[in-house]
């Protein structure tokens, strides 16, 4: 059977062989992880198991249930002063991951251009391509891996039609005042391009309040806004993230995702719907720890020798491996083969990554000092 | 709370060094905080959690909640007499409670006899004590926001993704 070129076309990459290579070893200190290391909070599983036992094992509508539609509505006023219609502009969806796939898919016509800040997370550009869209890629390695209205003024052209933006960022841990964010917001409203924002590490901000895309002037229209429970309640195995935007690109996104998923399972469904009730605390104390190791950490790689500029966001670090001489690959290949320890190369994520690795801390404190430890020896054989 | 009692809250054995990587603190700063606490009883001591059903070679406790109904004295209140109770080295914990009865005392024994010798010659026979309920513990699941379960929630991961 010939496979679709489009798909022919996107290979595996090396970096699935390494990941394989990690996945068969035993006993490996991973801080490879992009997920949190908490179990989902008891409050939220109770949920799950309680609808189970209610018989509550039906399709929802579409959009997704209207307790968790409502839910998410509050939500939204209350963290951000956001104003989005439960009914209209809000569609409950697979993790953000599908939500991402159903915009593209719903805004793109052959040849349009997809703009991706690049390290990114790794779906942005294959999903662009299915979509048949043409991702391009903006090396951000020069501006500390931030997106700026220079390089968005450079990169966009007639055919342009969106960015990806995903802040706090996969991988590097980067996020943006709502200063910056506004000055990208000008560019954007002045090209009519679409922003896409990737906003599922909000919750996990540190040094700063997160500031919602939409909420900046005039960027309502313009952005569709992606967010979900997987980091900040612990919730990914339960695939649920949601979009909001314009009723007009919802009701687009609605028709695929009507033909191609239904809806979300309903028991995950309920289960966010309780988490947005009452794991407000639940979420205050990951958080609070996260920052604990986040500190530790950027201290420890510091003083490693591996420069580590302080991440706002998620549970990333982004390290500079450069002085080891080594390339991303290989330093974490001998690492893994040598002390145990995985982690991602800095060029899973695109090839601006490369120079670096991906640090992730949602790991426990044992865990990461263990791993401290033989990053050290690992590091001393090289000098 | 400070930050600096929240991580030893958590972790007993966390260093002074670590702790000043976690808050973004100098050393000095940590350790200077935690003798001030020390000092002001505000920490008590450091102990660790164990899980004696896993312990073999230690002898079997046994463990009650006793009820205690008490008769308060004058200027004293429960004071005096809580004080009287608590202080012997059979009684782990003591509570004033709101209820039918007044104080909660946890008691530790080799076994039921100990127990219920205490009960009935130190506790019933004090002066002001009107009157005991014990009730022994057979299982305990959950102690001080420790389950006591090995590896409880292990992590069930993929040991990488993206």
């Amino acid at each position: 059977m010939e496979i679709s070129r489009v798909v022919e076309k996107m290979q595996p990459s090396g970096i699935r062989a390494f990941f394989d290579l990690v996945l068969g070893m035993k006993e490996v200190i991973s801080l490879g992880v992009g997920e949190p290391d908490f179990v989902t909070p008891w409050q939220i599983r109770e949920e799950g198991i309680y609808s189970l036992e209610q018989g509550f094992t039906s399709y929802t509508s579409n959009k997704g249930l209207c307790k968790l539609r409502l839910g998410i509505q509050r939500y939204l006023k209350n963290k951000y002063g956001l104003q989005y219609c439960s009914d209209e502009e809000i569609l409950i969806t697979v993790g953000v991951s599908e939500g991402l796939d159903l915009v593209l898919r719903a805004i793109i016509n052959p040849g349009d251009k997809i703009l991706v800040p690049q390290p990114s997370y790794v779906s942005y550009g294959p999903v662009t391509e299915l979509a048949g869209g043409i991702p391009v890629y903006i090396d951000t390695s020069r501006d500390g891996f931030k997106i700026t209205p220079k390089l968005l003024e450079k990169h966009i052209d007639k055919k342009t039609k969106g960015i990806i933006l995903n802040y706090p960022t996969n991988p590097t841990g980067v996020s943006y005042r709502r200063k910056e964010l506004e000055e990208i917001n000008k560019v954007l409203l002045k090209h009519k391009v679409l922003c896409i924002s990737d906003e599922v590490y909000a919750d996990l901000t540190y040094d700063f309040d997160h500031t919602a895309f939409p909420s900046l002037p005039g960027a309502r229209k313009n952005t569709v806004y992606f967010n979900g429970f997987s980091k900040s309640y612990a919730m990914t195995g339960w695939r649920v993230g949601f979009a909001c935007g314009p009723k007009e690109i919802i009701a687009a996104m609605t028709k695929i995702h009507q033909y191609t998923i239904m809806c979300v399972p309903i028991t995950s469904q309920m289960a966010a719907a309780e988490a947005l009730v009452s794991a407000k605390k639940s979420v205050e104390q990951m958080k609070r720890e996260y920052n604990r190791r986040r500190e530790f950490m950027v201290a420890e790689f510091n003083l490693l020798g591996l420069k580590c500029a302080k991440p706002q966001g998620a549970f990333y670090l982004f390290p500079s491996i450069k002085s080891t001489g080594l390339s991303s690959m290989d330093f974490s290949r001998k690492l893994l083969e040598e002390e145990k320890v995985a982690v991602v190369p800095g060029t899973a994520f695109g090839p601006s990554g490369e120079g670096y690795i991906r640090i992730s801390y949602a790991s426990s404190m044992d865990n990461l000092r263990e791993a401290l430890v033989r990053l050290k020896r690992f590091l001393e054989k090289r000098k | 709370m400070d930050e600096i009692l929240d991580i030893l809250e958590k972790d007993g054995r966390a260093t002074v060094e670590d702790i000043a990587k976690m808050t973004h603190k100098k050393p000095e700063e940590v350790k200077k905080a935690i003798k001030k606490y020390e000092k002001e009883g505000a920490i008590l001591k450091y102990k660790a959690v164990i899980n004696k059903d896993l312990i073999k070679d230690t002898e079997s406790e046994v463990r009650a909640l006793i009820e205690v109904n008490i008769v308060p004295q004058k200027d004293l209140g429960f004071e005096k007499i809580a004080e009287r109770i608590y202080s012997f080295p059979e009684v782990t914990s003591c509570y004033l409670i709101s209820g039918t009865y007044d104080l909660l005392v946890v008691v530790e024994g080799k076994n039921l006899h100990t127990v219920s010798n205490f009960v009935a010659e130190k506790l019933s026979c004090l002066e002001n004590v009107r009157g005991t309920a014990t009730h022994f513990l057979l299982k305990k699941y959950k102690e001080d926001g420790v389950i006591l379960k090995h590896k409880s929630e292990e992590n069930k991961r993929i040991a990488i993704s993206y």
